[in-house]
Order: C-alpha cells, then sequence, then structure tokens
C-alpha cells in the first residue's frame, strides 16, 4: 500500500457510535474513493480524541485540524473542500484559538493517552507500530531481574492513579512470596463523572495488557484478570478482541515472546455495584460472592484473590508503566511534582465550553485545567464550584482554584485525585441539591454489611431532604456532619468513610446557601 | 441452559458470568428459580449461596421485568441537567414508579448509577443502547421508536 499523506481518524467511543461515528466512517471512505484519494488518505477509526459532548468527532493529520458535530451531510464538504483543496471547513471546526493551543500543550504531556485518539484500538499492527510490548520485549530479552523491575518503578515514583496515590512500586514490593500469585487489574470505574478509564480501555487497549504483564513478571505472577463495569460493554468487547488478538502473535501465554515466563490474562465483568471498586471487594466479587469488603489487614499483597498473594491496580496506574520501564525512572520524573511525578487524566464536565478527557501533568492547579483546557464555564456565567472526584469527592470553590493539585496537596485535592472526574457547576447550580444527589448515590451503593455505614446513609439522605424541602431545624446542618463523621469513625471500608468529605467541604464553603435554603421555605420552630 | 453452562469451568469464580448469561436468555430479563438451581448445581455450591450473590448486585433481578429495561443515570453529572425531571416524565408516560413494569410487559423503569457517558448528560440506556443528550422530546421518541420496533416484530 503507499504511504499515505493524510489521515481522518474518527473517534469510536461509546459517545461518538451513538451519535452515528461508523456511519459517518463508511461514508467518508466512500467519498475519498469517488474522489480518487483513497490512496492518499486514510480513515482510521480511533478512541477518544479528546473532545466529549460533540457528537461525531473527527481529526485531520497531518494538519491536527479536529472537527465535532459531524454529520453524512458534511462528509461530502470536508472531502471537498478540505482534504481536496486543502481549505477546512470553519463552520465544524472546534475551534476558538485557546483550545487549539491547549490541544497542542496537552499533547506534549501525553503519557498514558499518548495513542488514544491515533490508533485504531482494535489493531495489534498499529499498537506495535506504535511501541506496545517493547518494554516486556525489553526486560525478558535482557533477562531483567524482577527486582531490579521494582526498582524501577520505585525510582519512578509512580503513585495508584485509582483512589489516594499509594506508591505502586512500594505495593508490588510488599506482594508476599508463593507459587502462585495475581494481578488484577480494577477497572470497576463507578465513580460518578469519571470515565477515563474506560477510554484508556477502549482507545489502547494493549497498553493496559503490556502494564499487567510487566506487573506480573515483577512479583512473579502468570494470571491477570481485569474486573470490568458490567456496563462498559464497548471496553469488554475491544479488550476481549486485544486479549485474542495478542494471544495469536504469542505476546500471552504459557511462553510470552518464547520466553520461559507465562502470562494469561481474562476479564470479569461486574454486575452493577460501586462497592466492588473496592480492591477487596473486588477479589469477593471474582470469587463469585457478595461483594462486601473484608477486614484490612491482611491486604490483598499478602492474602488476596483465593487467599493468594494478589496485587489490584488501577488501569490508569497500569498504563503508566510500560513507558515507565521503556523509558526510564528518570525520564519520567521530568513530568509532575516532586511527590506525584508523572501525568494526571482527568475528565472535565458539567457547565463547561469543551468537555472532555485531558492528560496534564500531576500538580496542574483546576483553574488551569478550567480556562485552558475545559475552555472556561459555559455561556460565560460565573464559576462557582467544581466537585472533584465524584461522589465520594470535594466541593471546591472559587478560593480552591489555584492549589496545585498532586497527591501531596491539601486532604480534600490529595483524597479524591484518582478518579480524576472535574464537575463544574457554574453561579445558577445548587449546591444543596448537589448534595442531596451525592447522599442517596450512597444510600444506594451501600453494600450493608457495616452497621455505621448502613444505617448513616439512610440518616444522611432523610436530613438532607429535611434541609432541602426546609422542614428542618436549625442544627440538621451540624447533625449531617456529625452523621458523616461518626460513620467515617466507625465504617469498615471507604464507602462508609467518605460521605463526610463532600458533606464538610459542601457545607463548609456554601454555608450561607444551606441556610438561606432552610430559612426561604420557613424553619420548623 | 445445559449448553449455555457447559462453556463456563465448574468453579465459584464463574457464577457471576453465569448469572450474567442466564439472565440475558431469559426474554423476561431475570433469574427464575430454575436458573439460579442450575447455576448452583454447575458451579457446586448450596442454591442459598448463589441466591446470596444474585441478589446482591443491581444487575440481577429476582422478579420479572418488561421485554425492555429503561435505566436513567441518576448520578450528580446527569442530574446536574436535568436527570429528574427526565425521570418523572419516564415515570409519567410509562405509568409506573422506579423498579416498576408496564402493565403490558413492554417497559420496566430502574435508575442507574454513572454511565460513563457524561460527556452528553442527561443519558440512559434502554436495553443495551445507550442515549445520550436527552430532552424531554427526545425521551418520549426513544420509548415511542422502540415500541414500533416491537409492533413491527
Amino acid at each position: 500500500m503507499p504511504q499515505a499523506r493524510g489521515h481522518v481518524l474518527v473517534a469510536v467511543n461509546e459517545e461518538a457510535l451513538l451519535a452515528g461515528a461508523r456511519d459517518v466512517a463508511a461514508s467518508l471512505s466512500r467519498a475519498l474513493e469517488r474522489e480518487g484519494l483513497a490512496d492518499e488518505i486514510r480513515v482510521m477509526e480511533t478512541g477518544d480524541v479528546g473532545v466529549a459532548g460533540r457528537g461525531v468527532a473527527l481529526v485531520v493529520y497531518p494538519d491536527g485540524v479536529r472537527y465535532g458535530g459531524v454529520t453524512i451531510a458534511d462528509v461530502d464538504e470536508i472531502v471537498r473542500e478540505h482534504l481536496l483543496k486543502g481549505r477546512p471547513v470553519e463552520r465544524l471546526r472546534l475551534a476558538s484559538a485557546p483550545t487549539q493551543n491547549a490541544w497542542a500543550v496537552q499533547r506534549q504531556s501525553r503519557i498514558v493517552l499518548a495513542n488514544c485518539g491515533k490508533i485504531d484500538p482494535d489493531s495489534l499492527d498499529e499498537a506495535i507500530a506504535s511501541g506496545a510490548y517493547e518494554a516486556i520485549a525489553k526486560l525478558l530479552e535482557s533477562k531483567t531481574a524482577p527486582a531490579d523491575v521494582i526498582a524501577e518503578v520505585k525510582r519512578s515514583g509512580l503513585r495508584g492513579r485509582g483512589g489516594a496515590g499509594f506508591p505502586t512500586g512500594l505495593k508490588w514490593s510488599f506482594t508476599a512470596p508463593g507459587d502462585e500469585k495475581f494481578i488484577i487489574c480494577n477497572a470497576d470505574e463507578g465513580e460518578p463523572g469519571t470515565f477515563k478509564d474506560r477510554l484508556i480501555l477502549e482507545g489502547d487497549p494493549h497498553r493496559l495488557l503490556e502494564g499487567m504483564m510487566i506487573a506480573g513478571y515483577a512479583v512473579g505472577a502468570s494470571k491477570g484478570y481485569v474486573y470490568v463495569r458490567g456496563e462498559y460493554g464497548l471496553s469488554i468487547r475491544r479488550l476481549q478482541k486485544a486479549i485474542d488478538d495478542a494471544g495469536e502473535a504469542g505476546l500471552l501465554g504459557d511462553r510470552v515472546l518464547d520466553s520461559p515466563f507465562a502470562f494469561h490474562v481474562e476479564i470479569k465483568k461486574g454486575a452493577g455495584a460501586y462497592i466492588c471498586g473496592e480492591e477487596t471487594s473486588l477479589i469477593e466479587s471474582i470469587e463469585g460472592k457478595r461483594g462486601t469488603p473484608r477486614i484490612k489487614p491482611p491486604y490483598p499483597g499478602a492474602v488476596g484473590l483465593w487467599g493468594k498473594p494478589t496485587v489490584v491496580n488501577n488501569v490508569e496506574t497500569l498504563a503508566n508503566v510500560p513507558p515507565i520501564i521503556l523509558r526510564g525512572a528518570a525520564w519520567f520524573r521530568r513530568f509532575g511534582t516532586q511527590g506525584s511525578p508523572g501525568t494526571k487524566v482527568y475528565t472535565i464536565l458539567g457547565h463547561v465550553e469543551n468537555p472532555g478527557l485531558i492528560e496534564v501533568e500531576m500538580g496542574t492547579p483546576l483553574r488551569t485545567i478550567l480556562d485552558e483546557y475545559g475552555g472556561g464555564v459555559r455561556g460565560g456565567k460565573r464559576f462557582k464550584a467544581a466537585l472533584l472526584g465524584g461522589a465520594a469527592g470535594a466541593v471546591i470553590g472559587e478560593r480552591g482554584l489555584d492549589v496545585p493539585m498532586d497527591f501531596d496537596g491539601p486532604k480534600e485535592y490529595a483524597a479524591v485525585l484518582g478518579s480524576g472526574a472535574i464537575l463544574v457547576l457554574d453561579e445558577d447550580a445548587s449546591i444543596v441539591d448537589l448534595l442531596h444527589g451525592i447522599l442517596r448515590f450512597f444510600r444506594h451503593e451501600s453494600c450493608g454489611q457495616c452497621v455505621p455505614c448502613r444505617g448513616g446513609t439512610v440518616a444522611l439522605v432523610e436530613l438532607s431532604e429535611r434541609i432541602r424541602s426546609g422542614r428542618g431545624s436549625s442544627d440538621d446542618l451540624e447533625r449531617l456532619v456529625s452523621v458523616a463523621k461518626a460513620m467515617q469513625a466507625s465504617s469498615l471500608c471507604p464507602l462508609g468513610q467518605s460521605p463526610i468529605l463532600p458533606v464538610k467541604t459542601a457545607i463548609d464553603t456554601f454555608r450561607a446557601e444551606f441556610e438561606s435554603r432552610q430559612a426561604a421555605v420557613g424553619t420548623r420552630p | 441452559m445445559k449448553e449455555l453452562l457447559e462453556k463456563y469451568p465448574r468453579s465459584m469464580e464463574s457464577l457471576l458470568d453465569i448469572l450474567h448469561e442466564l439472565q440475558d436468555a431469559q426474554p423476561r430479563h431475570y433469574l427464575t428459580r430454575d436458573a439460579l438451581r442450575a447455576a448452583a448445581e454447575h458451579v457446586g455450591a448450596p442454591l442459598s449461596e448463589v441466591v446470596s450473590t444474585a441478589t446482591f448486585y443491581s444487575m440481577y433481578s429476582m422478579t420479572p421485568r418488561g421485554r425492555h429495561i429503561v435505566r436513567i443515570c441518576e448520578s450528580p453529572p446527569c442530574q446536574l441537567v436535568g436527570a429528574d425531571t427526565l425521570l418523572g416524565l419516564l415515570s409519567a408516560q410509562l405509568g409506573v414508579a422506579v423498579g416498576g413494569t408496564t402493565e403490558d410487559g413492554a417497559f420496566t423503569l430502574e435508575t442507574t448509577s454513572c454511565l460513563g457517558v457524561c460527556g452528553v448528560a442527561p443519558a440512559m440506556m434502554v436495553d443495551a443502547e445507550l442515549y445520550g443528550n436527552l430532552t424531554e422530546k427526545r425521551v418520549t421518541d426513544v420509548l415511542a421508536d422502540v415500541r414500533r420496533r416491537d409492533a413491527a416484530g
């Protein structure tokens, strides 16, 4: 096939698919054929291209022009004007100068998402052409000692991207000796407003598989599980294809790349339980049981799946591993902050101009993310607050916009950084209603195993409902905080320990709004 | 049912997958007593243990549901842009509360936690299909569409 002079990448994530991405891609191919451009310009399907909420999105290379909201009716114009004559179709262009600038900046610090939006996620060849499996090949070829792999990851300073940032190398080094060990990739992404792991799974599944293989090599495990949310149909299909293709190519199996190292990966599909994002609940669930948390210690590194030593890492964490092995800890440390090297993937949503998926260096403050990448608050309105980290997250007001976000920052940032969800609220949004929604979520998702959480989540919703409808008494706000505090002190797992963060940050920052809501409807004597 | 089960190793590890598949194979999207018993026998666990697992997860149902399951997302990003109003609309149009099934057995209305398509919030799923950027009109159209497809067989 002749060398193509250009590529049109069509995003085929869930959003784009439901806006008709497949039809647009097919129509593009036909139009190129018709215009005699088929040999010069290739249409490729790819994962997320960093645009959300804009229907079918395309990126045209080499120019890097991004289009959004493309329909079949627009295809002819794009082909004729842009691809044939070189004049981008301004009307569809995603556009403003700051956005393009942001795109350029953003691409420079893409580690995890380096290939997302550039390669066809269903193609092993394209993944390999972009460097997939080079790191594991290097380890196997040079017969690097597993201890050296752990040491390199430790030196890199990589910290877990699922929750509060436990050092990954240290976690690996805590894995107890044993004949049989497991690697589990936690892809049970349930925190509302978070879908970064889904987009990594759907955009570059081979990178995740390689990360798991390296973890397996380092700790001496030959079996890996990916626990994916049952609702993530597309992720499951793509990942399964990647596993099958890698198996056929000899990249997974009893002899990886003809070496004595064996590694197998299996997908486990969840069934709708937020609590299974907690690592011990997840393990219970793989064992076919109710997903209720275990008491820690012992930690999974000592007693995990089927009682064997098990490493549980988040998708984004594992996706960071291959480049660290390939390019070294020193390279990785060039990004981010001293205590939290590397980048962070965020989903920025809500009342912003450009919702979407971004990857920026650790330590980037919220204001930069909001203004430069999110394009500011939608419709020129004023910023009111951001909910960081989903339901188990923190409400940040205007004053918190300039705090560098990393794992060493103030607790309300550090504790919630992992999930990477940023939900922006404009001046018209109600914090009282937001908190109510969050508390309802916890009531629904409490697993019911321990009493403080089972009873506490119900009490929180009742109190919040009273405040919201103005039927409350004046000390209900204090009661809300004290119930959440009691839950934090006495619950078994992070679910019951979490509500205090949204409750406290919301009330501390917006107390007046809560009080006036009570007063507006009239307070019970 | 036998054929379906044989694909899976006889271990508790297969239980969630087995339950998913048995439920999907049932036109009313639930786990029948027979299905639960067959699953228990296959994995070699007491029925009580299998029921205990099945009742924990929100994606499994122990009672018959509609031919179509409408699940609207109730997480904060969707709520922020009007999911509550749409839930009220769905409930009124279908004439059932959350968890209820329409009299003709066509629809069951459920809520779901985050579907991970917050960029097009508010969002819902009807069976395996995702719908985003929902408005009152779009919700009405989607329901009508499903009904039309049903009528066409």
